[in-house]
């Protein structure tokens, strides 16, 4: 199962997520970012919680998106908290930015992969400050980078393609969003954690919105469905 | 009144043979020194003010700060020797973000003046304090240190701290003002001042309907103490700095507005204009 600290020193540590969550996808459009997050927490192959909240805004600038465990995300919200507490304290007019935010973070992945007690997450961070939108991810191992769309987990290899064929600066909001749910809807067919409660949220300068959760629409009337076996006799 | 401490003020762990530590006495000297701070309790939410006396003309306005956030739902103010103070700030902060990650509530302002005013005694009585993050009852760990230190070294340097402290918070239990002073004494108030004009504020603060009051109000009233009592003969020039934690401003401390602030500002002056007319 898990690799075991060793008897003589504690300091070996790999780990094994739990509860996790699946894909995050997040573009920039016209006004900011707009990020979606399914509302599920798979349990291994069960898909057990139904209502995660995995998209969270975090200070006036940013909002970040978790994929991976939960348990760790929630550190991480901590972490942060803090971090943005601190920042309002001193009341200078100043406040951290997406920016800042991300490279707080990658700092603390780094870091904990480096001790081989990684926060077991692929983060989505993103924001706009003085008008300048900022989107980046970073995960586990302290990969990080920025870019005008992001995701995480399966929705790198499923959901990107999509982005990287229709996404266009400037995006209105309504297109931003019917883009993030064909992204979302393809990962919903194909991604076995995903759960059909999607949460889009959007973050321009005058702050976060999040969106109530909805559902997608779903077509199951094609043809190869209603007669598998057509083609492969003997398999049900 | 005062009188000579002739050998038993050198060092705070003397007592007098007529039972003070003048040492401690001598601290609270320097907060009578600095620019009055008040502090007042509304029926919804507490206003500090603060009367900082400004040292030079190329100083910039809005800083040196002697009003500080120590959490969301709490502010301090400080009166007497700066640096102090900041010491003591970054301890509140310390102690209040330390509580709620253990308990997951913001701390209660009770339990936060109690933690303060036991550091600042404990900074009259020991030299040399190694504090972690995690301790908040020191007593358990420094107890054989200090033991074994303190005999030897109770000749070294240790001064107690020359600041007091108006601590105002607002938690379940409403908002509630808190002042600590030098020699780690707290008590919870109505309202408070220190610093060289307190004499007159509490004189003025005691006038006030404090309950039937709002912060709005209170923000005004604190103004046009702290301009009443600054003495312009001595003391020139002052800047007014004032903050409050009340529903208004969602339970949360922060500067007062403005707005509300220039308001204040002017209430005040006109207040001043209509006694010296009398």
């Amino acid at each position: 199962m898990a690799s075991n600290s060793d008897s003589v020193s504690d300091t070996q540590r790999s780990l094994y997520p739990y509860v996790t969550g699946t894909s995050v996808v997040a573009l920039k459009y016209k006004n900011g970012i707009l990020m979606a997050a399914d509302m599920g927490g798979s349990y291994g192959s069960t898909l057990r919680y139904k209502s995660i909240d995995r998209l969270k805004p975090i200070g006036k600038h940013s909002l970040l998106g978790a994929s991976g465990e939960i348990s760790d995300f929630q550190e991480i919200l901590r972490y942060l908290d803090e971090l943005i507490l601190y920042d309002n304290m001193w009341d200078d007019g100043n406040s951290l930015g997406p920016k800042e935010v991300h490279n707080y973070l990658t700092r603390v992945m780094y870091n904990r992969r480096n001790k081989f007690n990684p926060l077991w997450n692929a983060l989505v961070l993103g924001g706009v400050k003085n008008g300048q939108k900022y989107l980046g991810m970073v995960n586990m191992i302290g990969i990080n980078f920025e870019d005008n769309h992001v995701a995480t987990g399966l929705g790198n290899h499923l959901a990107r393609p999509i982005l990287r064929d229709e996404w266009h600066e400037n995006l209105t909001f309504e297109e931003g969003v019917k883009l993030l749910e064909k992204c979302m809807r393809v990962l919903l067919y194909r991604d076995r954690s995903a759960v059909n409660k999607i949460q889009i949220s959007k973050i321009t300068e005058e702050g976060a919105t999040l969106f109530s959760p909805f559902s997608l629409k779903t077509c199951w009337e094609f043809s190869a469905f209603k007669n598998p076996t057509v083609g492969a006799e003997g398999s049900w | 009144m005062s009188s000579i401490g002739t050998g038993y003020d050198l060092s705070v762990t003397t007592f007098s043979p007529d039972g003070r530590v003048f040492q401690i006495e001598y601290a609270a000297k320097a907060v009578d020194n600095s620019g009055t701070v008040i502090g007042i309790k509304c029926k919804d939410g507490i206003v500090l003010g603060v009367e900082k006396l400004i040292a030079s003309k190329m100083m910039l306005p809005g800083s040196n700060r002697r009003i500080h956030s120590v959490h969301r739902h709490s502010g301090m103010a400080v009166a007497g020797l700066a640096a102090d103070g900041r010491q003591i700030v970054a301890r509140t902060k310390s102690e209040a973000t330390n509580y709620d990650s253990v308990y997951g509530e913001p701390i209660p302002v009770k339990e936060l003046a109690e933690r303060v005013a036991s550091y600042v005694h404990l900074c009259t009585l020991y030299w040399w304090l190694r504090f972690s993050e995690t301790d908040s009852h020191y007593h358990f760990k420094l107890y054989f240190f200090v033991f074994f230190t303190s005999i030897t070294y109770c000749w070294r340097f240790h001064r107690p701290f020359g600041c007091g402290v108006i601590l105002g918070g607002y938690d379940r239990d409403g908002p509630q003002l808190y002042m600590v002073e030098p020699s780690g004494v707290s008590y919870r108030y109505f309202g408070a001042a220190i610093g060289k004009g307190r004499q007159a504020a509490k004189t003025e603060i005691e006038k006030l309907k404090l309950t039937d009051m709002t912060c709005r109000q209170g923000v005004i009233e604190v103004a046009k103490i702290i301009y009443g009592v600054h003495d312009e003969a001595k003391d020139k020039d002052f800047e007014l700095e004032m903050s409050w934690v009340c529903d208004e401003s969602n339970r949360q401390h922060q500067k007062v507005p403005d707005g509300l602030l220039e308001e204040a500002k002017a209430a005040a002056k006109a207040a001043l204009e209509e006694m010296d007319a009398d």
